[in-house]
């Protein structure tokens, strides 16, 4: 079975989480055996053209030590195997299209996007 | 979606809201109680601020703007409505499982679940969901 996860939220949580929690999620189960994808979206495109990792939180004398690095995060998901594409369109409204992409992200039109859903067995869209 | 998973009459839902917050919470046990009047087999993985949704020290409590004290209020909690899904399986002789991520659970101090809830992580919801004949993935917002 594979399973696309499509993710069109960006940094929800990151500051508290250290990570994205779907791209853990994605982590976490592809090392349990699963045949995942990944789909960025929406404000989830920025993930893909960033290559750095968050600020560090700091509230009075409480300091962050490990903010999330989703950008290392997509790369372990790539090491893994585990396909990432990037759809164009949401890159162009925000602006993005046409910085450097993460490597190994593959940058898909959103007619696309269909033969993506019709290539998976099962969607989930968070 | 789904077009490989073998049929059969399991449903996987994984969910991340907490109680009290939105009404995605109310249409997630809405679902829930759906599947299960359809002779459906629940299987729930709680991400998340959904780990609290079983949390067994929830309480109730009186309201004096409403005038009502804590028994007159009756005040819903989460875990009963899980207790209530619990005995509703049952009583259909089906089969009604719930799984918190156990790193979310400890982030959020709430480690005592009502009975029948487990603790668990991803590895889980895949378990679940290749088991499944479909899975329904609820993001929080």
């Amino acid at each position: 079975m594979k399973v696309l996860q499509v993710i069109d939220q960006a940094f929800r949580t990151a500051g508290e989480e250290q990570d994205d929690t779907i791209l853990w999620l994605t982590q976490c189960m592809r090392g349990a055996g699963a045949e995942l994808e990944v789909l960025l979206t929406g404000h989830g495109a920025y993930y893909t053209v960033q290559s750095r990792a968050q600020p560090a939180l700091k509230f009075g004398a409480w300091q962050q030590t490990q903010p999330a690095d989703i950008t290392q995060d997509i790369g372990r998901l790539r090491e893994k195997g585990v396909p990432v594409y990037v759809e164009r369109e949401a890159l162009q409204e925000r602006g993005l299209f046409g910085l450097p992409v993460l490597p190994g992200v593959e940058v898909i039109s959103r007619d696309a996007v269909a033969k993506l859903y019709e290539n998976a067995d099962q969607i989930w869209h968070w | 979606m789904n077009k490989t998973s073998p049929l059969n009459n399991t449903l996987t839902f994984a969910f991340m809201d907490p109680p009290f917050e939105n009404e995605r919470t109310i249409t997630f046990f809405r679902l829930l109680d759906a599947a299960l009047e359809k002779n459906a087999n629940v299987r729930v993985f709680a991400y998340e601020g959904a780990v609290a949704l079983a949390f067994a020290r929830q309480q109730q409590h009186g309201n004096a703007v409403h005038g009502r004290d804590t028994d007159a209020e009756n005040h819903p909690l989460t875990k009963d409505w899980i207790a209530a899904l619990q005995r509703k399986s049952k009583d259909k002789g089906l089969s009604f499982e719930w799984i918190n991520c156990g790193l979310c659970v400890d982030e959020r101090g709430v480690n005592e679940a009502v009975e029948g809830c487990g603790r668990g992580g991803p590895a889980d919801l895949w378990r679940y969901a290749s088991e499944s004949h479909n899975t329904l993935a609820i993001g929080t917002r």
